[in-house]
């Protein structure tokens, strides 16, 4: 007999971070996604498993006990669960008014954290990141360069930057090469 | 930048995050087998491509992800009104108000 050996699953980016006085960049920890697309009844389903209610208005989030809810347009959500393995979100009953797809190996995050992380972001995202104009617990898709990201202020200083995996080396270093401009 | 209105999310963004999707309030034939080449032609390739207004859709592709519609003034560039997919064409009268 031939014993299976488990094959550790590399993530991209992995243990990332540099750090200056005024910005860190770290690749986040992993976690489990879904991309949820619903109708308002189907929203109001799959809440039920959730345990939280979805927001409901542009940008706004929703988080509870380490489960955060992303408005990205009116019937989209991306939903990130920082404690539980994948596929926790999944209902496990059927429903043709949503769909929930495990996208938990397509995206990756980095925390970009510090006084000068909206610096560092604005090399090369275009969006106004004053306080006034994106506050904490907001969220957007955007984009950094060239690639596409989800922004989520998660506190005053710090954002969490959701990528595709494919794109983290891209992201990485634009975001490496950005923070040595970040001088407030 | 220009900011561009997306009337999904509410806000002004970024020009980047748009991607322009041609024509707006093109009518698709129910019909399609029955029309001629000609008319395929004129439904299918042919555009106005105005020097002023244009009616255009637009897909807030690295955002909301929706397309909508909006009243685009070619020479200056100023979005003159958008509007969700689905709402009624603005009026001449309306465009004509618009361009004062
Ligand atoms: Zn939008």
């Amino acid at each position: 007999m031939v014993e299976a050996t488990p094959t550790k699953r590399i993530a991209p980016a992995e243990g990332f971070r540099v750090a200056n006085s005024v910005v860190s960049i770290e690749t986040a920890k992993p976690a489990s996604r879904i991309s949820l697309r619903a109708t308002s009844a189907g929203a109001r389903s799959f809440e039920k498993s959730l345990n939280f209610a979805l927001p409901r208005k542009p940008a706004e989030t929703a988080s509870a006990k380490g489960r955060h809810a992303l408005w990205l347009g009116p019937d989209e959500w991306l939903l990130i669960d920082e404690a539980n393995p994948d596929d926790s979100m999944v209902p496990r009953l059927p429903n043709k008014q949503f769909s929930a797809v495990d996208v938990s190996h397509r995206n990756m995050a980095f925390i970009v954290a510090g006084p000068g992380a909206a610096a560092t972001l604005n090399a090369a995202c275009p969006r106004n990141l004053s306080l006034a104009a994106f506050p904490v617990k907001t969220c957007s898709r955007t984009v950094l360069g060239k690639a596409e990201i989800v922004l989520y202020r998660t506190a005053r200083d710090t954002f969490r930057v959701e990528c595709w995996r494919s794109y983290a080396p891209y992201v990485r270093d634009l975001l490496a090469i950005a923070s040595k401009d970040a001088h407030i | 930048m220009l900011l561009i209105h997306c009337p999904y999310c509410k806000d002004d963004r970024p020009e980047l995050e748009f991607s322009n999707a041609g024509e707006a309030h093109i009518v698709r034939p129910t019909n399609m087998s029955d029309i001629s080449d000609t008319e395929f032609e004129a439904m299918f390739f042919m555009r106005d491509n105005p020097k002023g207004i244009a009616l255009e859709r637009w897909r807030h592709a690295h955002g909301c992800g929706r397309f909508f519609n909006v009243a685009r003034n070619t020479v200056s560039d100023k979005f003159l009104k958008v509007y969700k997919a689905g709402e009624p064409r603005p009026s001449d009268a309306e465009i004509e108000e618009l361009l004062k």
